[in-house]
């Protein structure tokens, strides 16, 4: 569908080439003086999904929304610690946070298309940020919806408003408005959670193409949907981060007491 | 005892029914009533002039002939003159206290600028006779035509007088600047969260996201902050009056006296003595109506259309 491969671009300043891979270490968050994460470490592993999991409130989305600085316009919040994309700290004051939220998309639990046209929302991202002629950013456009699975369905009313479009299809609409910046690493808090089943399927069949060229991070409450998608999953609980392991091991044999609590339901 | 229960409460409702009906019906009817009111009162003078009526620039109450052009104009070019200075210093200052402002700045700055609305519009008329039209005169006309060279351009030729349409346009800027800039500020802060994240996810800086994802998505509620404000300019009365040099003449100069339509029959109808002439009065006050009317037809249309835009 595409040929694009991320592998080949080329290199950062650091000279490691950018591939999505994400070191985290020894990573602590506040909320003002409420503690939200206690030192977390792990790697996210490029060309594969995973699966942030835990009860409400354990710290899975403000992890993600860590990744890729979400939380700068809180007054109050700081950090310890390192998350490193690629061998670059993203805490780093000094990193140009607008190009690393473009080396890292984000896609939101409640789909949240801008009220303009479909092609004018996948296209929102590459005008700010590249500036391309007209017949570049037709061409943007076709391969991220394409990416998304989304092309068929639209290419013939491109110029209507997004907000025609389903709940899926919106969704879909919102991973193809941050592909269109071909990104390295995408982040998806809970994508699915407001669809139904059917939408749902199709997202989680898209992560499974996609994650042939991104790093892909979902937060899911749905451990069913975790087990279907992700390569890795990490389970949180209260702000720590309990386990982390391949998905078939987390879930059938689980080292932590808490984990197998947690995923056969006993709480959460 | 339980029935008349029940009756007494079908009777409540049907009274409680029949008197809210009546309050709400009470209220178009008023203004149909008014209206009729206007236009028959105007018809001999509609009748006697004609289209000339609208197009004629000789008011001449003497002779008792009547032509309203540079009224209707005056009106409309001075409320345009408002808007045209009004929206961007308005969305400016919605965009600052909505977005960037501190918390404790917020407020206060907030408040001083509703409080503009607050201010009697004698007032406004009484600063700009005495504040405004000496400093236009001596300070910013010599500095447009002279300066910056701009006395051979139609705009700004002629003398400076001071009460001019420049001065009306002014002052009703400063008048309608917080109706444009409240409503501006309240559909501002009524843009979800959810968008402004869209649009920082994608790269965006917070500049990028106020101009491509916040503004759009409030823009037809800007448009009806607008529309507000161009309602209010339309109608204002008193602080034109007292500005704008009351000449029926038509010029393209902003520097030139005008007349606006509310200050014609402000002016003039303790005057009018004979019927003519206040038939003729009542005919300005019935294209005003009329022109307020079809104003906001438009505007209505434009809000529609942009609201439709974001659903279709």
């Amino acid at each position: 569908m595409t040929d694009q491969s991320p592998v080949t671009r080329a290199g950062n300043a650091t000279g490691v080439p950018q591939v999505g891979a994400v070191a985290v270490e020894n990573f602590s968050f506040w909320y003002g003086a409420k503690q939200a994460l206690f030192d977390i470490s792990l790697n996210l592993v490029p060309r594969e999904v995973t699966a942030l999991i835990g009860p409400s409130g354990c710290g899975k989305s403000t992890f993600l929304r860590s990744i890729n600085r979400m939380h700068d316009l809180l007054p109050g919040t700081r950090s310890t610690g390192r998350i490193l994309l690629d061998g670059e700290d993203v805490l780093d004051r000094r990193l140009d946070v607008v190009q690393l939220r473009q080396r890292i998309g984000m896609v939101f639990q409640r789909s949240n298309p801008f009220p303009k046209s479909i092609y004018d929302n996948v296209a929102w991202g590459p005008r700010l940020n590249r500036r391309p002629s007209r017949s570049e950013l037709d061409e943007i456009v076709e391969q991220a919806l394409r990416r998304a699975a989304l092309w068929d369905e639209v290419k013939d009313r491109l110029r209507t408003s997004a907000l025609g479009l389903s709940g899926g299809q919106q969704q879909r609409l919102c991973i193809a408005r941050a592909l269109a910046n071909e990104p390295e690493v995408l982040l998806l808090d809970e994508p699915a959670s407001a669809l139904d089943p059917i939408a749902t399927q199709r997202i989680e069949e898209l992560l499974w193409e996609l994650k042939k060229e991104l790093t892909i991070v979902i937060v899911t409450h749905n451990l069913q949907q975790a087990g279907r998608v992700s390569d890795r999953t990490a389970f949180f609980y209260l702000g720590q981060l309990i386990e982390y392991g391949p998905t078939d091991q987390l879930f059938t044999a689980p080292r932590e007491e808490r984990t197998e609590a947690y995923i056969t339901g006993r709480f959460g | 005892m339980a029935s008349t229960q029940l009756h007494g409460a079908s009777v409540g409702d049907r009274i409680y029914r029949f008197t809210t009906t009546a309050f709400a019906l009470s209220i178009p009817l008023l203004l149909v009533l008014l209206a009729i009111e206007v236009v028959v009162a105007a018809w001999p003078a509609l009748k006697a002039f004609h289209l000339g009526f609208l197009t004629s620039s000789e008011w001449d109450a003497v002779n008792g002939v009547f032509g309203a052009a540079p009224a209707i104009y005056g009106t409309l070019v001075s409320s345009l003159l408002a808007l045209l200075i009004a929206t961007p210093l308005a969305i400016g200052v919605a965009i600052f206290l909505s977005e960037f402002a501190p918390p404790w700045l917020r407020q206060p700055v907030a408040f001083l600028v509703d409080l503009l609305a607050a201010i009697p519009s004698v007032v406004y008329g009484l600063w700009g006779i005495f504040v405004l039209v000496p400093f236009l005169r001596e300070h910013v006309m010599p500095f447009l035509a002279d300066r910056l060279h701009l006395g051979d351009t139609p705009l700004f030729s002629g003398p400076a007088y001071g009460p001019s349409m420049l001065a009306a346009g002014l002052i009703l800027a400063i008048m309608v600047l917080p109706y444009i800039s409240s409503v501006t500020r309240e559909v501002l802060m009524a843009v979800p969260r959810s968008q402004r994240e869209a649009a920082l996810a994608l790269g965006a800086t917070r500049w990028e996201m106020i101009w491509g994802a916040v503004l759009p998505y409030a823009s037809s509620g800007v448009m009806g902050g607008v529309i507000l404000g161009l309602g209010r300019a339309l109608g204002e009365t008193m602080a034109v009056t007292m500005v704008i040099g009351n000449r029926h003449e038509i010029s393209s100069s902003l520097f030139a006296p005008g007349y606006t339509m509310a200050s014609v029959i402000a002016n003039e109808f303790s005057e009018a003595t004979n019927d003519m002439h206040l038939s003729a009065l009542m005919a300005v006050g019935a294209v005003l109506l009329a022109i307020t009317l079809v104003v906001n037809i438009i505007a209505r249309w434009l809000v529609w259309r942009v609201e439709r835009r974001g659903q279709a």
